[in-house]
């Protein structure tokens, strides 16, 4: 799958296209499929949200989404040092597969 | 230390209003990231994997009791309770918005502190011996001339846009505790003949293409110092690569002329320029010196109780000899074991201006290395100091041994990592504290960086790691033999990359061959250049 990703644009925090806006939980992301050019170019237009761009993406068993490339899974849950840091998710098993 | 005058803190307080104006209209939606993205990284300001990261100057490392309670005030109000001390003697602050750094950087500039040139491609934060002033083997401070370079440097008409960022290094001792020669100039002050001077070396640098920096110059007259660095300067923004970022340094023109070439026309340059006239007045360095007078130091004991072990091993490892014979210099050590180097909370931040206020007149340092300083502590005060930092969880007593690691914010935060370095850093700590291997061990400087732009400095580690992406998998190459120091030198690979378990396996490996190998009191660094790099591969590769 495709979806999109990028860092809002007031706080810098990672956000995720959920089909109407942005979501800061990567489970949310959809998948945008062909129509990630246009999306991304009004987007951008937009202003929201800084340099968004297109990642490939897999859903787990559990129907979590997983960013194919690390850096976008670190992305997703936080530093790996600090999860006290990271974003708040539901998915327990989030931080086995960040790495 | 230095103190703005009315200018100073007229230039800032205007630059803040400018940020904010312009943070507004990115906000509003009237500039593109492309528009609004180098006029925020000339206020330090990145957009990392999960934030903006602001980087705030600390000039040459030295800063006051306040502005670190300020520091822990930005931590608080707008990031999230702590910060990170960097390789080049900044802070960074990890969770800033673009809708608060604006009222972030007014705060600092209440108290005389900026995020000007911290980034781009200008020249950045001055660095300096974090010993300056204190140090008993300096032949004079070098922070009046690194101030009077920042002043130089800031808002300079003619080097706003070089091709690629600039860094300076300023020390004034034989030892080298500045990466000099590993900066794109290093410059020694020294004395001859009584009189006051600074060599000049151009060309050095980590990154991809790391390069230690040749002398160019033995002798500049101090008065000429700042018209020298002009004529260096003029030479690189001329004919420094603008068509290739990654080949836009002066390493890169001064490698490819050649030293002698290169000299030859900053030698051209620096003529013209004594006739044109650029040097600052006398007077104005004679103004910015006063700033530096020493404290008030007075006799005391130069002996102490050492009947505490904890508080003995702490003085053998984290103190430095200072000029004066009743003091010495104080690391604080931002390394506990299986800690972030390099990061301290806002608490922490808040005791350690406490202790510069009761027992350092007032003086921090932050060392290139990632720790602190208090640069003049009396002997007689070193217990209560050392209680004060053990009980803030900053008392580790691992200066220059494998526990002081430097390592880079690497994948956990960087948008320009491939690999994680800080679990690294604290799996390596960890071990070694755990097993009492440290002490066994003795001065060995590892760094660690989590890509090719080796801001974890690991070209310049006695051991050195890099992390690579291996096809999505975080991988990691192992280097040997590298200084920062006098002694400078380039670590070598020494072979095929590992995993993270493997890598630190490696490490001890590498150890190990030490421990086996070393002669009298050798360091790490030592016996690897005594011995060569076969004995190691042997027990890492079993070749």
């Amino acid at each position: 799958m495709k979806i999109l990703t990028g860092n809002d644009l007031r706080s810098g925090a990672v956000t995720w296209w959920n089909g109407t806006g942005w979501s800061l939980f990567v489970d949310d992301a959809v998948d945008v499929g062909d129509e990630a050019e246009e999306i991304l170019a009004r987007e951008d237009a937009a202003r929201r949200v800084n340099v968004p761009y297109a990642i490939a993406a897999t859903i787990d068993a559990g129907g979590h989404v997983r960013p194919a490339h690390i850096k976008d899974r670190v992305r997703a849950l936080g530093p790996t040092v600090r999860r006290d840091l990271g974003v708040p998710t539901a998915d327990k098993t989030g931080w086995d597969w960040v790495i | 230390m230095y103190k703005y005058d009315q200018y100073d803190q007229a230039m800032v307080d205007a630059r803040v209003e400018e940020f904010r104006d312009q943070a507004r209209r990115r906000i509003e939606g009237k500039l593109t990231e492309d528009q609004f993205k180098p006029l925020r990284l000339m206020n330090g300001l990145y957009l990392q994997l999960h934030a903006y990261m602001l980087r705030v100057a600390i000039p040459y490392g030295t800063l006051d009791a306040r502005q670190m309670e300020m520091l822990a005030d930005i931590a608080d109000k707008y990031d999230r309770g702590y910060g990170h001390f960097t390789t080049r003697q900044n802070i960074q602050y990890n969770w800033i918005k673009l809708e608060d750094c604006a009222d972030a950087l007014a705060d600092l500039a209440t108290v005389e502190m900026h995020a000007i040139q911290t980034s781009g491609n200008c020249i950045r934060n001055i660095s300096a011996d974090h010993f300056a002033g204190a140090a008993a083997d300096e032949v004079i401070d070098p922070r009046p001339y690194a101030e009077l370079m920042r002043q130089w440097s800031s808002f300079h008409p003619e080097f706003t846009y070089l091709p690629r960022k600039f860094k300076i290094a300023v020390i004034a001792s034989a030892k080298d505790r500045a990466a000099m020669r590993l900066h794109d100039i290093g410059i020694r002050i020294v004395k001859r003949d009584g009189e006051a001077g600074a060599q000049f070396y151009a060309g050095g640098g980590m990154g991809r293409t790391p390069m230690i920096a040749p002398l160019i110059r033995d002798f500049v007259p101090i008065d000429q110092m700042i018209t020298y660095a002009e004529a260096c300067l003029r030479v690189y923004n001329r004919y420094g690569r603008r068509d290739n970022k990654y080949k836009a340094r002066i390493k890169i023109l001064v490698h490819e002329l050649g030293a002698a070439e290169y000299t030859r026309q900053v030698e051209e340059e620096f003529a013209h320029l004594l006739n044109v006239g650029v040097e600052p007045p006398r007077e104005e360095l004679a103004r910015i010196a006063a700033h530096f007078a020493p404290p008030a130091f007075v006799d005391g004991p130069k002996t102490l109780d050492r009947s505490d072990p904890d508080f003995a091993l702490w003085v053998d490892r984290n103190t430095h000899r200072h000029k004066h014979d009743a003091y010495v210099s104080a690391v604080i050590s931002l390394k506990p074991a299986g800690g972030i180097p390099g990061d301290a909370t806002a608490d922490q931040m808040r005791v350690v201006a406490r202790l510069a206020r009761d027992y350092s007149f007032d003086e921090l340092r932050v060392m290139h290395t990632q720790n602190l300083l208090l640069p003049h502590v009396r002997i007689a005060d070193l217990h209560a100091v050392w209680t004060a930092l053990e009980a803030a969880g900053l008392g580790a007593p691992n200066m220059d041994t494998i526990e002081d690691i430097i390592a880079c914010p690497g994948l956990d935060y960087c948008s320009l990592a491939n690999a994680r370095s800080i679990p690294l850093a604290q799996r390596i700590s960890e071990r070694f504290a755990e097993t009492g291997r440290t002490e066994v061990v003795g001065e060995l400087k590892l760094k660690i960086s989590g890509c090719i732009n080796a801001c974890g400095h690991h070209h310049a580690g006695h051991i050195g790691i890099l992390g690579v992406d291996k096809k999505g998998v975080e991988n990691y190459q192992l280097s040997l033999g590298g200084s920062e120091a006098e002694d400078v030198s380039l670590a070598k690979i020494t072979g095929p990359g590992f995993d993270e378990d493997g890598v630190i396996a490696a490490v001890e490996k590498v150890t190990d061959v030490y421990l086996a190998s070393r002669a009298g009191g050798e360091r790490f660094l030592d016996t690897y250049r005594r011995i060569g790099m076969e004995p190691f591969k042997e027990a890492l590769y079993g070749q």
